[in-house]
Protein backbone atom coordinates (compact mmCIF):
# COMPACT_ATOMS: atom_id res chain seq x y z
CA UNK A 1 0.00 0.00 0.00
CA UNK A 2 0.87 3.51 -0.78
CA UNK A 3 2.95 5.29 1.97
CA UNK A 4 1.72 8.39 3.32
CA UNK A 5 5.02 10.65 3.68
CA UNK A 6 6.82 12.56 6.66
CA UNK A 7 8.84 15.53 4.36
CA UNK A 8 11.02 17.57 6.73
CA UNK A 9 11.41 21.18 5.42
CA UNK A 10 15.24 22.97 6.00
CA UNK A 11 15.15 26.41 5.16
CA UNK A 12 18.43 28.04 3.55
CA UNK A 13 20.42 31.07 3.66
CA UNK A 14 23.54 31.77 2.23
CA UNK A 15 24.31 27.48 2.34
CA UNK A 16 23.03 26.72 6.07
CA UNK A 17 20.04 26.09 7.37
CA UNK A 18 18.51 28.66 9.22
CA UNK A 19 16.43 27.25 12.64
CA UNK A 20 19.25 26.51 14.98
CA UNK A 21 19.01 22.09 15.23
CA UNK A 22 19.20 20.57 18.58
CA UNK A 23 20.92 17.68 17.43
CA UNK A 24 24.12 16.00 19.33
CA UNK A 25 25.09 13.80 16.79
CA UNK A 26 25.46 16.29 13.94
CA UNK A 27 28.89 17.69 13.62
CA UNK A 28 28.57 20.81 11.37
CA UNK A 29 24.94 22.39 12.60
CA UNK A 30 24.61 24.55 9.57
CA UNK A 31 25.00 21.75 7.29
CA UNK A 32 22.19 21.11 5.19
CA UNK A 33 23.62 17.99 3.90
CA UNK A 34 24.78 16.60 6.93
CA UNK A 35 20.96 17.45 8.77
CA UNK A 36 19.64 16.13 5.24
CA UNK A 37 21.34 12.60 5.67
CA UNK A 38 20.30 12.34 9.22
CA UNK A 39 16.41 13.07 8.39
CA UNK A 40 17.32 10.21 5.34
CA UNK A 41 18.97 7.80 7.66
CA UNK A 42 15.99 8.23 10.36
CA UNK A 43 13.60 7.42 8.13
CA UNK A 44 12.43 10.74 6.16
CA UNK A 45 10.45 9.69 2.88
CA UNK A 46 11.13 12.87 1.23
CA UNK A 47 13.13 16.53 2.64
CA UNK A 48 12.51 19.61 1.26
CA UNK A 49 15.18 22.57 1.06
CA UNK A 50 13.92 26.01 0.46
CA UNK A 51 16.21 28.55 -0.63
CA UNK A 52 15.64 31.85 1.73
CA UNK A 53 18.64 33.70 0.06
CA UNK A 54 17.15 36.83 -0.67
CA UNK A 55 20.16 38.29 -3.09
CA UNK A 56 20.09 37.06 -6.79
CA UNK A 57 23.76 36.62 -6.59
CA UNK A 58 23.74 34.09 -4.43
CA UNK A 59 21.85 31.84 -6.64
CA UNK A 60 24.39 30.50 -7.27
CA UNK A 61 25.82 29.07 -3.81
CA UNK A 62 22.33 27.58 -3.50
CA UNK A 63 22.79 25.39 -6.62
CA UNK A 64 26.18 23.94 -5.80
CA UNK A 65 24.38 23.05 -2.38
CA UNK A 66 21.78 21.31 -4.23
CA UNK A 67 24.22 19.50 -6.16
CA UNK A 68 26.12 18.17 -2.77
CA UNK A 69 22.30 17.23 -1.15
CA UNK A 70 22.15 15.00 -4.46
CA UNK A 71 25.59 13.37 -4.25
CA UNK A 72 24.76 12.97 -0.42
CA UNK A 73 20.92 11.50 -0.15
CA UNK A 74 19.35 8.69 -1.09
CA UNK A 75 16.04 10.00 -0.80
CA UNK A 76 13.88 12.47 -3.44
CA UNK A 77 14.22 15.88 -2.39
CA UNK A 78 12.57 18.92 -3.77
CA UNK A 79 14.03 22.54 -3.73
CA UNK A 80 12.18 26.08 -3.75
CA UNK A 81 12.58 29.38 -3.47
CA UNK A 82 13.60 32.34 -6.16
CA UNK A 83 12.61 29.34 -8.91
CA UNK A 84 10.68 32.31 -11.61
CA UNK A 85 12.14 31.22 -14.87
CA UNK A 86 12.71 27.80 -17.16
CA UNK A 87 16.71 28.37 -16.74
CA UNK A 88 16.55 28.64 -12.99
CA UNK A 89 14.67 24.98 -12.91
CA UNK A 90 16.98 23.75 -15.08
CA UNK A 91 20.05 24.60 -13.37
CA UNK A 92 18.62 22.71 -10.42
CA UNK A 93 17.32 19.59 -12.17
CA UNK A 94 21.09 19.37 -13.50
CA UNK A 95 22.51 19.57 -10.02
CA UNK A 96 20.25 16.65 -9.26
CA UNK A 97 17.28 17.82 -7.42
CA UNK A 98 14.34 15.86 -8.32
CA UNK A 99 11.63 18.26 -7.92
CA UNK A 100 11.12 22.34 -7.43
CA UNK A 101 8.64 24.20 -5.85
CA UNK A 102 7.70 27.52 -7.17
CA UNK A 103 4.99 29.74 -5.34
CA UNK A 104 5.00 33.09 -5.90
CA UNK A 105 6.51 33.17 -9.47
CA UNK A 106 3.59 31.00 -10.37
CA UNK A 107 0.84 33.31 -8.97
CA UNK A 108 1.93 36.59 -10.59
CA UNK A 109 2.77 34.29 -14.04
CA UNK A 110 0.66 31.38 -14.02
CA UNK A 111 2.11 30.18 -17.72
CA UNK A 112 5.19 29.13 -15.52
CA UNK A 113 2.87 26.39 -14.22
CA UNK A 114 2.41 24.88 -17.70
CA UNK A 115 5.82 25.92 -19.14
CA UNK A 116 7.80 23.38 -16.59
CA UNK A 117 5.71 21.13 -16.84
CA UNK A 118 5.93 20.86 -20.51
CA UNK A 119 9.73 21.21 -20.35
CA UNK A 120 10.69 18.69 -17.22
CA UNK A 121 7.22 17.02 -17.01
CA UNK A 122 4.39 16.93 -14.03
CA UNK A 123 6.63 15.27 -11.71
CA UNK A 124 8.82 17.84 -11.52
CA UNK A 125 6.97 20.59 -10.51
CA UNK A 126 5.19 20.38 -6.87
CA UNK A 127 3.01 24.16 -6.68
CA UNK A 128 3.27 25.49 -3.28
CA UNK A 129 0.57 27.74 -2.19
CA UNK A 130 0.39 30.22 1.48
CA UNK A 131 -3.17 30.45 1.78
CA UNK A 132 -5.37 32.81 4.69
CA UNK A 133 -8.26 31.78 5.58
CA UNK A 134 -10.44 34.98 4.76
CA UNK A 135 -14.45 32.89 6.44
CA UNK A 136 -15.31 29.53 6.10
CA UNK A 137 -14.13 27.91 3.22
CA UNK A 138 -12.75 31.24 1.98
CA UNK A 139 -9.05 31.29 1.79
CA UNK A 140 -7.02 33.55 -0.16
CA UNK A 141 -3.45 33.20 -1.96
CA UNK A 142 -0.46 35.12 -0.32
CA UNK A 143 3.03 35.91 -1.71
CA UNK A 144 6.23 36.62 -0.31
CA UNK A 145 5.79 34.38 2.47
CA UNK A 146 2.00 35.34 3.19
CA UNK A 147 2.79 39.05 3.60
CA UNK A 148 0.64 39.81 0.22
CA UNK A 149 -2.65 38.80 -0.08
CA UNK A 150 -3.63 37.91 -4.02
CA UNK A 151 -6.93 37.87 -5.87
CA UNK A 152 -6.88 34.09 -6.25
CA UNK A 153 -8.54 32.00 -4.05
CA UNK A 154 -7.24 28.84 -2.77
CA UNK A 155 -9.22 26.16 -4.12
CA UNK A 156 -9.62 27.63 -7.73
CA UNK A 157 -6.13 28.09 -8.12
CA UNK A 158 -5.17 24.92 -6.53
CA UNK A 159 -7.37 23.85 -10.14
CA UNK A 160 -5.73 25.73 -12.25
CA UNK A 161 -1.95 24.68 -11.27
CA UNK A 162 -3.48 21.25 -11.59
CA UNK A 163 -5.28 22.19 -15.01
CA UNK A 164 -1.88 23.51 -16.15
CA UNK A 165 0.03 20.24 -14.87
CA UNK A 166 1.26 20.85 -11.73
CA UNK A 167 2.47 17.19 -10.06
CA UNK A 168 1.67 17.94 -6.57
CA UNK A 169 -0.16 20.51 -4.05
CA UNK A 170 2.16 22.14 -1.52
CA UNK A 171 -0.33 23.79 1.00
CA UNK A 172 0.93 25.87 3.66
CA UNK A 173 -2.20 27.46 5.63
CA UNK A 174 -0.57 30.79 7.12
CA UNK A 175 -3.01 30.74 9.60
CA UNK A 176 -1.83 27.66 11.26
CA UNK A 177 1.75 27.85 10.55
CA UNK A 178 3.57 28.23 13.70
CA UNK A 179 1.29 28.04 15.66
CA UNK A 180 1.82 24.07 16.16
CA UNK A 181 -2.22 23.43 17.00
CA UNK A 182 -2.72 21.19 13.70
CA UNK A 183 -2.86 21.51 10.04
CA UNK A 184 -5.56 23.10 8.54
CA UNK A 185 -7.83 20.02 7.84
CA UNK A 186 -10.93 21.25 6.62
CA UNK A 187 -9.33 22.82 3.56
CA UNK A 188 -6.73 20.35 3.37
CA UNK A 189 -9.81 17.43 3.34
CA UNK A 190 -11.61 19.88 0.63
CA UNK A 191 -8.56 20.00 -1.93
CA UNK A 192 -7.63 16.28 -1.55
CA UNK A 193 -11.42 15.39 -2.44
CA UNK A 194 -11.31 18.07 -5.33
CA UNK A 195 -7.74 17.49 -6.95
CA UNK A 196 -6.49 14.24 -8.58
CA UNK A 197 -2.69 14.96 -7.70
CA UNK A 198 -1.35 14.96 -3.88
CA UNK A 199 -1.80 17.38 -1.62
CA UNK A 200 1.50 17.55 0.83
CA UNK A 201 0.08 19.55 4.19
CA UNK A 202 1.95 22.56 5.66
CA UNK A 203 1.69 24.11 8.64
CA UNK A 204 0.75 23.68 12.41
CA UNK A 205 2.62 20.79 13.17
CA UNK A 206 3.56 20.57 16.72
CA UNK A 207 2.43 17.23 17.65
CA UNK A 208 1.91 13.32 16.45
CA UNK A 209 -1.55 13.42 16.71
CA UNK A 210 -1.70 16.04 14.18
CA UNK A 211 -0.06 14.18 11.55
CA UNK A 212 -2.40 11.39 12.53
CA UNK A 213 -5.37 13.99 12.20
CA UNK A 214 -3.68 15.29 8.79
CA UNK A 215 -3.86 11.75 7.33
CA UNK A 216 -7.28 11.06 8.07
CA UNK A 217 -9.24 14.07 9.03
CA UNK A 218 -7.17 15.81 6.29
CA UNK A 219 -6.82 13.34 3.99
CA UNK A 220 -3.44 14.82 2.86
CA UNK A 221 -0.97 12.60 0.70
CA UNK A 222 1.75 14.23 2.72
CA UNK A 223 3.05 16.00 5.73
CA UNK A 224 5.56 18.57 5.75
CA UNK A 225 7.10 19.94 9.24
CA UNK A 226 10.32 22.07 10.26
CA UNK A 227 10.94 23.02 13.75
CA UNK A 228 9.65 20.18 15.62
CA UNK A 229 12.27 18.27 13.74
CA UNK A 230 14.50 20.86 13.80
CA UNK A 231 14.74 20.79 17.34
CA UNK A 232 13.71 16.89 17.76
CA UNK A 233 10.68 17.64 19.45
CA UNK A 234 9.15 14.64 17.47
CA UNK A 235 11.88 12.79 16.44
CA UNK A 236 11.04 10.92 13.05
CA UNK A 237 11.57 7.38 14.32
CA UNK A 238 9.07 7.91 17.29
CA UNK A 239 6.30 10.04 14.57
CA UNK A 240 6.80 7.12 12.43
CA UNK A 241 6.01 4.29 14.62
CA UNK A 242 3.36 5.81 16.52
CA UNK A 243 1.20 6.30 13.25
CA UNK A 244 2.21 2.48 12.18
CA UNK A 245 0.62 2.18 15.62
CA UNK A 246 -2.58 4.13 14.47
CA UNK A 247 -3.46 1.81 11.93
CA UNK A 248 -1.59 4.72 9.20
CA UNK A 249 0.40 2.70 6.12
CA UNK A 250 3.99 4.28 6.94
CA UNK A 251 7.29 3.08 5.60
CA UNK B 1 34.07 -3.62 -14.04
CA UNK B 2 32.96 -0.81 -16.60
CA UNK B 3 30.00 0.92 -15.98
CA UNK B 4 27.78 2.82 -18.50
CA UNK B 5 24.65 4.84 -17.74
CA UNK B 6 23.08 5.42 -21.25
CA UNK B 7 23.12 9.52 -21.92
CA UNK B 8 20.06 10.64 -23.17
CA UNK B 9 17.56 13.42 -22.76
CA UNK B 10 16.20 11.78 -19.36
CA UNK B 11 16.29 13.79 -16.06
CA UNK B 12 17.48 11.23 -13.24
CA UNK B 13 21.07 10.28 -15.15
CA UNK B 14 23.41 12.56 -12.88
CA UNK B 15 21.09 11.24 -9.57
CA UNK B 16 22.01 7.51 -11.12
CA UNK B 17 25.60 8.56 -11.43
CA UNK B 18 25.75 10.19 -7.67
CA UNK B 19 23.66 6.57 -6.26
CA UNK B 20 26.62 4.37 -7.92
CA UNK B 21 29.07 6.67 -6.13
CA UNK B 22 27.71 6.23 -2.81
CA UNK B 23 28.05 2.68 -3.22
CA UNK B 24 31.42 2.73 -4.44
CA UNK B 25 31.11 2.46 -8.23
CA UNK B 26 32.09 5.39 -11.11
CA UNK B 27 30.40 4.80 -13.82
CA UNK B 28 30.70 6.59 -17.47
CA UNK B 29 27.70 8.78 -18.60
CA UNK B 30 27.88 7.83 -22.32
CA UNK B 31 25.92 7.24 -25.80
CA UNK B 32 28.94 6.19 -27.64
CA UNK B 33 27.99 2.89 -29.00
CA UNK B 34 31.50 1.35 -28.64
CA UNK B 35 31.91 1.96 -24.82
CA UNK B 36 27.98 0.68 -24.28
CA UNK B 37 28.73 -3.09 -26.29
CA UNK B 38 31.95 -2.94 -24.19
CA UNK B 39 30.60 -2.36 -20.70
CA UNK B 40 30.29 -4.76 -17.99
CA UNK B 41 26.95 -3.22 -16.74
CA UNK B 42 24.58 -0.83 -18.52
CA UNK B 43 22.05 1.16 -16.73
CA UNK B 44 19.31 3.06 -19.10
CA UNK B 45 17.47 5.43 -16.51
CA UNK B 46 14.62 7.33 -17.71
CA UNK B 47 12.47 10.36 -16.72
CA UNK B 48 10.19 12.09 -19.31
CA UNK B 49 7.91 11.31 -21.67
CA UNK B 50 7.69 7.79 -23.94
CA UNK B 51 7.30 9.30 -27.41
CA UNK B 52 9.97 12.35 -27.17
CA UNK B 53 12.38 10.01 -25.59
CA UNK B 54 11.72 6.87 -28.19
CA UNK B 55 12.43 9.61 -31.06
CA UNK B 56 15.40 10.62 -29.57
CA UNK B 57 16.77 6.47 -28.84
CA UNK B 58 16.33 6.42 -32.83
CA UNK B 59 17.69 9.53 -34.05
CA UNK B 60 21.12 8.05 -31.76
CA UNK B 61 20.76 4.20 -33.00
CA UNK B 62 20.16 3.35 -29.53
CA UNK B 63 16.89 1.46 -30.40
CA UNK B 64 18.72 -1.39 -32.31
CA UNK B 65 21.79 -1.14 -30.15
CA UNK B 66 20.13 -1.84 -26.60
CA UNK B 67 18.26 -4.37 -27.78
CA UNK B 68 21.03 -6.52 -28.75
CA UNK B 69 23.09 -6.11 -25.59
CA UNK B 70 24.41 -9.62 -24.36
CA UNK B 71 25.95 -8.01 -20.73
CA UNK B 72 23.24 -7.26 -17.46
CA UNK B 73 21.52 -3.88 -18.73
CA UNK B 74 19.24 -2.57 -16.06
CA UNK B 75 16.15 -0.16 -17.23
CA UNK B 76 14.74 2.65 -14.75
CA UNK B 77 11.42 4.27 -14.48
CA UNK B 78 10.53 5.58 -17.99
CA UNK B 79 13.70 3.12 -18.87
CA UNK B 80 11.90 -0.30 -18.22
CA UNK B 81 8.88 1.20 -19.81
CA UNK B 82 10.80 1.69 -23.36
CA UNK B 83 12.17 -1.84 -22.73
CA UNK B 84 8.48 -3.10 -23.31
CA UNK B 85 6.92 -3.79 -26.60
CA UNK B 86 4.48 -0.38 -26.75
CA UNK B 87 3.45 2.38 -24.98
CA UNK B 88 0.01 4.14 -24.61
CA UNK B 89 2.40 7.28 -23.64
CA UNK B 90 1.93 8.85 -27.36
CA UNK B 91 0.82 5.64 -28.70
CA UNK B 92 4.92 4.57 -28.83
CA UNK B 93 5.92 1.54 -30.11
CA UNK B 94 9.01 0.81 -28.01
CA UNK B 95 12.36 -1.43 -27.77
CA UNK B 96 10.27 -4.89 -27.74
CA UNK B 97 12.91 -6.65 -25.32
CA UNK B 98 9.95 -7.14 -22.73
CA UNK B 99 6.27 -8.60 -24.74
CA UNK B 100 4.42 -6.29 -22.30
CA UNK B 101 2.47 -3.27 -22.94
CA UNK B 102 2.58 0.12 -21.02
CA UNK B 103 -0.53 1.22 -19.68
CA UNK B 104 -1.95 4.45 -18.31
CA UNK B 105 -3.78 3.89 -14.87
CA UNK B 106 -6.71 4.61 -14.28
CA UNK B 107 -8.38 6.30 -11.54
CA UNK B 108 -11.38 4.44 -10.09
CA UNK B 109 -14.55 6.18 -9.28
CA UNK B 110 -14.03 8.70 -6.35
CA UNK B 111 -16.89 7.37 -3.97
CA UNK B 112 -14.34 4.27 -3.77
CA UNK B 113 -11.41 7.24 -2.33
CA UNK B 114 -9.96 9.86 -4.09
CA UNK B 115 -7.08 7.74 -5.49
CA UNK B 116 -4.52 10.39 -6.98
CA UNK B 117 -2.47 9.42 -10.29
CA UNK B 118 0.31 9.62 -10.28
CA UNK B 119 1.23 6.55 -8.01
CA UNK B 120 3.81 9.40 -6.05
CA UNK B 121 5.95 7.88 -3.29
CA UNK B 122 7.05 4.59 -1.54
CA UNK B 123 5.41 1.56 -1.99
CA UNK B 124 5.80 -2.26 -0.71
CA UNK B 125 7.86 -4.80 -2.93
CA UNK B 126 6.12 -8.39 -2.94
CA UNK B 127 6.65 -11.53 -4.62
CA UNK B 128 10.41 -10.34 -4.99
CA UNK B 129 12.72 -12.85 -7.24
CA UNK B 130 16.34 -13.52 -7.26
CA UNK B 131 18.98 -12.18 -8.62
CA UNK B 132 17.70 -8.60 -8.90
CA UNK B 133 16.39 -8.88 -5.50
CA UNK B 134 16.98 -11.08 -1.91
CA UNK B 135 14.23 -12.76 -0.29
CA UNK B 136 15.14 -9.59 2.49
CA UNK B 137 13.57 -7.07 0.29
CA UNK B 138 10.31 -8.51 0.37
CA UNK B 139 7.92 -6.29 1.55
CA UNK B 140 10.36 -3.56 1.77
CA UNK B 141 9.47 0.23 0.74
CA UNK B 142 10.62 1.65 -2.59
CA UNK B 143 9.84 5.09 -4.24
CA UNK B 144 7.87 5.08 -7.37
CA UNK B 145 6.76 7.72 -9.59
CA UNK B 146 4.66 7.35 -12.52
CA UNK B 147 1.18 7.62 -14.43
CA UNK B 148 1.59 4.25 -16.68
CA UNK B 149 2.40 0.70 -15.26
CA UNK B 150 3.23 -2.36 -16.88
CA UNK B 151 0.25 -5.39 -15.45
CA UNK B 152 1.91 -8.22 -14.04
CA UNK B 153 3.22 -11.40 -16.49
CA UNK B 154 5.71 -13.99 -17.01
CA UNK B 155 9.06 -11.34 -17.02
CA UNK B 156 7.40 -9.68 -13.30
CA UNK B 157 10.23 -9.92 -11.03
CA UNK B 158 8.78 -8.22 -8.00
CA UNK B 159 5.25 -7.23 -8.07
CA UNK B 160 3.39 -3.35 -6.41
CA UNK B 161 -0.04 -2.99 -5.66
CA UNK B 162 -1.66 0.50 -6.79
CA UNK B 163 -5.11 0.60 -8.06
CA UNK B 164 -4.11 -3.02 -8.47
CA UNK B 165 -1.13 -5.18 -8.79
CA UNK B 166 1.35 -4.26 -11.35
CA UNK B 167 5.20 -5.34 -12.13
CA UNK B 168 7.53 -3.36 -9.86
CA UNK B 169 10.29 -4.95 -12.11
CA UNK B 170 10.96 -7.02 -15.16
CA UNK B 171 13.69 -9.46 -16.07
CA UNK B 172 14.23 -11.45 -19.25
CA UNK B 173 17.68 -13.07 -19.99
CA UNK B 174 20.06 -10.27 -19.01
CA UNK B 175 17.55 -7.64 -19.54
CA UNK B 176 16.40 -6.50 -15.33
CA UNK B 177 14.03 -3.19 -15.24
CA UNK B 178 12.57 -1.36 -12.31
CA UNK B 179 9.49 0.74 -12.67
CA UNK B 180 10.22 2.68 -9.62
CA UNK B 181 13.70 4.16 -8.65
CA UNK B 182 16.60 2.15 -7.05
CA UNK B 183 18.87 5.66 -6.81
CA UNK B 184 16.56 7.13 -4.60
CA UNK B 185 14.98 4.38 -2.42
CA UNK B 186 16.89 4.60 0.67
CA UNK B 187 18.75 1.54 1.73
CA UNK B 188 16.50 -0.97 -0.59
CA UNK B 189 17.44 0.41 -3.06
CA UNK B 190 21.01 0.76 -2.61
CA UNK B 191 20.83 -3.31 -1.98
CA UNK B 192 19.13 -3.11 -5.23
CA UNK B 193 21.57 -1.94 -7.14
CA UNK B 194 24.26 -3.52 -5.67
CA UNK B 195 22.84 -7.00 -6.39
CA UNK B 196 22.94 -5.66 -9.73
CA UNK B 197 26.45 -4.84 -10.56
CA UNK B 198 27.65 -8.04 -8.17
CA UNK B 199 25.91 -10.11 -10.79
Amino acid sequence: MLAKRIIPCLDIRNGQTVKGVKFLDIKEVGDPVELGALYAQQGADELVFLDITASHEKRKTFVDLVKRIAQHINIPFTVGGGISELSDADALLSAGADKISINSSAVRNPQLISDMAQHFGSQFVVVAIDAKQIAGDDWTVTVNGGRIPTEKRLFSWAREAEERGAGEILFTSMDHDGVKQGFANEALARLSDERGIPIIASGGAGAKEHFKDVFTKGKADAGLAASIFHFNEIPIPELKAYLKNEGISIR
Amino acid sequence: MKIVIIKYNAGNIQSVSFALERLGYQAEITADHDAIRNADKVIFPGVGEASTTMAYLKSEGLDQLIPSLKQPVLGICLGMQLMCSHSEEGDTPCLGIFDEKVKKFIAPPKDSGNIKIPHMGWNQLTNVREPLFNKELENEYVYFVHSFYVATGPDTAAESNYIHPFSAALRKDNFYATQFHPEKSSKAGEQILRNFLEM
